[in-house]
């Protein structure tokens, strides 16, 4: 196992692991405020509700962009042939 | 699937074409969703059977979601929309049927989702607003806006595509290592959860591709903003 395959699997664990911080910070504030939403004003739930469910799929698409950016460096890494 | 996801297995060959797994189940995806299309459609009466009344509900559902986040009239933008919809859906919950990997789960899929709804943009702009009227609205707010529009053009698509791509993936994939660790019956939750996840893709995108078409479509970039173009 020579080093670049080394640093790669490191790279995908700290990508993986850094990104998922931000995602998880931005997933709770939305739905901490979505909750605060909906026991002000429960008939909006629904609404409200399927709002959510868009927003936390951007925020988490966050998160999968580095999921797929460390399954690039493990699986399809330019530099080892 | 716990090799590369990035690699589609090939199934056989026409000629010198190779014939790759996600193409036979997308393609078997297509003609059942042609053929329950078909068969109920086929008689279509006034006072609407079971059948009939649950594929008027899809389509006014449809409607009203377009007619909601487009606030246009939804007439030209349904078969569109609603062929995008249930195909996602159907290719992300094909995987319940055991040895079928969904084909949403191989980047190239997702790609030529992507492509149809970049391409769709450009049509209903232009169809909306001329050829010179659609390419004005590059130049919205100020000219010096023309590179990061055309950018954001690229990388919407770009973002959308990876989106669904990334999402149904990792599902498939964390199923997989679930399964090669812990063995039977214990992937089941997350296979549930990869349901939810499906849907929640499906509607996602088709509403991002609507978002799309309707800042193409609608009277001013400021009425664009408002709505949000997304990442």
């Amino acid at each position: 196992m020579n080093w670049i395959e080394i640093v790669s699997i490191f790279a995908a664990a700290v990508a993986v692991s850094f990104g998922a911080i931000g995602p998880a910070l931005g997933e709770g504030r939305a739905v901490a405020a979505a909750m605060d939403a909906i026991a002000r004003q429960p008939e909006a739930a629904g609404t409200i509700s399927r709002t959510l469910f868009v927003g936390l799929a951007m925020i988490e698409t966050m998160a999968i962009y580095c999921l797929v950016i460390a399954l690039i460096v493990l699986f399809a890494n330019p530099f080892i042939h | 699937m716990i090799d590369s996801p990035l690699s589609t297995k090939v199934v056989f060959t026409v000629g010198s074409i190779p014939i790759t797994e996600p193409v036979v189940v997308t393609w078997g995806i297509m003609a059942a969703l042609a053929l329950a299309g078909g068969l109920a459609t086929r008689s279509l009466t006034l006072r609407p059977s079971r059948y009939q009344a649950v594929l008027e509900l899809i389509v006014g559902a449809t409607e009203e979601q377009i007619r909601n986040t487009m606030r246009v009239a939804p007439k030209p933008y349904v078969p569109l929309i609603g062929t995008l919809f249930l195909f996602i859906l159907t290719a992300n919950w094909s995987s319940l049927i055991p040895g079928i990997e969904p084909p949403t789960a191989h980047l190239e899929t997702d790609a030529a989702l992507g492509v149809i709804v970049f391409f769709a943009i450009i049509y209903f702009g232009v169809r909306a607003r001329g050829f010179g009227g659609y390419l004005k609205t590059f130049a919205e707010p100020s000219i010096v806006m023309i590179p990061l529009n055309v950018v954001e053009t690229l990388t919407r698509t770009f973002s959308l595509i990876v989106r669904l791509f990334g999402n149904v993936m990792s599902g498939v994939f964390i199923i997989a290592i679930i399964l090669s660790l812990a063995g039977l019956l214990v992937p089941i939750p997350l296979m549930a959860l990869e349901l939810l996840v499906g849907a929640i893709q499906a509607y996602i995108f088709t509403v991002l591709a609507m978002v799309f078409i309707g800042s193409a479509v609608a009277e001013d970039r400021a009425d664009r903003s408002r709505k949000g173009t997304g990442s």
